[in-house]
């Protein structure tokens, strides 16, 4: 066994350091069901005014696809679009009127002034009243154009929904290839939309829980590389990394407090898991819960002030609540057989979980003021949710067949995607805060 | 080199010394120091002898197997797998230098990090076990995997079933 630990190691050791592109694994996404309310909308081609060449994803297609996979909005088709102005006073309204799209977007690119970079110049009008909604400048890095096309969907989706955009944000997710001892296991981060998956960190060994820092810059996962469960910490720009807890036992289920001061975990160095908070400049652990079942999975409300966790105390998993500062805990799910997982909205008013019933693990949302759920998805072995920033999805583990994919699904049940990998599984999704 | 590997080494030594003994005459009373030396070397394998290593390889003996199956969200041990939990208890009890990892699994319902807990409860549910049977708890370790070591990955009954366990895994023997 040491010669094969060893080679596990040093395997290990070296896929940490690449962390390298996946040119085959990339996401591909796809409308399951839309919304029959969608906004028609028309995103007319940027002029690109650039020195060099335009790239091959132009803005204009990135914007559209933003917004057609919120389902929300239904951009007039590519093919459809015969006129092309880039100044206001060029727009024909009524061309536009008899296409049917209820608004208009117009831009164009260029050098941004004194270095390196892009401006995005654009305008959204809306085609019955010519009224100007929004014109602004959004000026990115010069490899950052799809961040800034995915920051004019942000800025569009915001002006006409009265909600800030998610677009420019990321998502981490663990891919699992293979069987048995050929078994590889990843943490990629890529864009929003699936573009540019980048493999954080690689391991033979089980590979789980990836959790963001409330800055986008940091992930906390758990990994099996020393043969048992270890949390660490990793900054997804440098690749640098840290061990935060490799205990006796399960060292799971990192969550960092809304502040980033603090950090949730699972710990069983007790004789079974309890939930512990961290203090990430002391190191200092304080034991939140105490009891003999398992409680694991916490979740921090957006104000810091309160943990929602998984416990099986009354017989069956469901989800409590318990002061951050320490205290009793609460009973929160009042229904369902099996409540796992909670994931909070970003306006602390619903909880996205994981709910079984018999066979069948679907998403559900339950609702605070209410004290009721909505199931969201159809799905048989749905799990791991998690809210957009925004709070208009909620991306989720769900089957097709026997592989992983995940999916999206809109806070209101009505709009579902698919994100599948072209091989392997796919699983526990985590979405992004919103960066900066 | 493996554990594995050394035992099979040393089990073949055991077994060709054994073939090179001169067989006795049955007519002949063999002299009193070769039937000494026959004793040890070819002494009968029973399959109930828990303390004798020769039985991990043995089909016949509850010490050849090496996994607990569960019920669905349950850690409790059923009845019929306790013989199996007693053999390695009785093993490890006999040979203080033994060390065994239980391995805990789930099956892929329910969450991640829950499974990875109800892993955990059926690894130190056969630990108990263990310790009650004579293992020392310096012997013993329990790691779970949850559900992210399959050993089957259709999503039915059967497989599940398959998923649900314990694996008793000696890093020392």
């Amino acid at each position: 066994m040491t010669v094969n630990r060893n080679v596990k190691k040093l395997l290990t050791f070296l896929l940490v350091l690449l962390a390298a592109p996946l040119a085959q694994a990339q996401l591909q996404i796809e409308i399951i069901s839309g919304n029959a309310s969608a906004l028609p909308i028309a995103i007319v081609p940027f002029n690109w005014e650039e020195a060099s060449p335009p790239p091959v994803d132009s803005v204009d297609q990135i914007v559209s696809n933003d917004l057609y996979r919120s389902g929300l909005f239904k951009p007039l088709n590519r093919d459809d679009i015969i006129e092309f102005p880039h100044e206001e006073a060029d727009i024909r309204f009524g061309t536009w009127r008899l296409l049917k799209s209820d608004y208009i977007v117009i831009g164009k690119v260029r050098d941004a002034p004194g270095g390196s970079g892009h401006e995005l110049i654009y305008q959204l009008f809306d085609v019955h009243t010519q009224e100007l909604l929004l014109s602004q400048i959004t000026t990115v890095g010069e490899g950052d154009l799809r961040f800034g096309a995915h920051r004019v969907a942000d800025a569009i989706y915001e002006a006409l929904t009265g909600i800030p955009g998610a677009f420019a944000t990321r998502i981490a997710y663990i891919t699992s290839v293979g069987l048995g001892t050929d078994q590889r296991y990843e943490l990629v981060v890529a864009d929003a939309d699936g573009y540019g998956p980048q493999s954080v960190v690689g391991s033979p060994e089980p590979l789980l829980s990836p959790a963001w820092s409330p800055d986008g810059r940091k992930l906390a996962y758990v990994s099996f590389e020393k043969g048992n469960s270890a949390i660490y910490m990793q900054d997804v720009a440098t690749g640098a990394r840290e061990l935060v807890s490799s205990g006796k036992g399960i060292n799971g289920a990192p969550a960092f407090s809304p502040d980033g001061k603090r950090m949730a975990l699972t710990l069983s160095r007790s004789g079974n898991p309890e939930i512990y908070v961290r203090d990430m400049d002391t190191g200092r652990e304080t034991q939140l819960t105490q009891h003999w079942a398992i409680d694991t999975e916490a979740n921090w409300s957006p104000d810091g002030r309160t943990i929602y966790f998984t416990s099986d105390r009354g017989g069956k998993p469901q989800i409590y609540s318990i002061p951050a500062s320490g205290g009793s805990p609460e009973r929160v799910t009042l229904s369902g057989d099996y409540n796992a997982r909670a994931n909070i909205s970003p306006d602390g008013k619903k909880l996205a979980v994981a709910q079984g019933k018999g066979n069948e693990y679907r998403i559900a949302l339950w609702d605070f003021a209410s004290a009721r759920f909505t199931v969201l998805t159809p799905g048989k072995l749905d799990e791991s949710p998690s809210f957009a920033p925004n709070g208009s999805m909620v991306l989720y583990a769900t089957r097709e067949g026997a592989r992983g994919v995940l999916a999206a699904v809109s806070a209101d049940g009505n709009v579902r995607q698919k994100l599948v990998l072209s091989e392997g599984d796919v699983r526990e999704p985590a979405w992004s805060p919103v960066i900066r | 080199m493996s554990t594995a590997f050394k035992w099979i080494m040393a089990i073949m030594i055991a077994m060709t010394i054994a073939a090179c003994q001169p067989k006795p005459k049955p007519t002949e009373p063999a002299p009193v120091t070769e039937t000494v030396k026959q004793v040890v070397t070819e002494a009968a394998l029973d399959a109930s002898d828990y303390t004798d290593a020769r039985n991990f390889d043995n089909p016949q003996s509850l010490l050849s197997k090496r996994i607990v199956y569960f019920d669905y969200d349950k850690s409790t041990v059923r009845p019929e797998y306790r013989g199996i939990v007693s053999a390695h208890s009785a093993y490890t009890a006999a040979h203080s230098s033994a060390r065994v990892t239980l391995e805990g699994h789930a099956d892929e319902r329910g969450s991640r990090e829950y499974n990875l807990g109800l892993g955990e409860r059926r690894g130190n549910a056969v630990m108990g076990l263990m310790s009650a049977q004579g293992s020392r708890g310096n012997q013993l370790n329990v790691v779970s995997y949850g559900e992210e070591r399959p050993v089957c990955r259709v999503s039915d009954d059967t497989c599940w079933g398959q998923n649900r366990r314990v694996e008793i895994v000696y890093t020392a023997r």
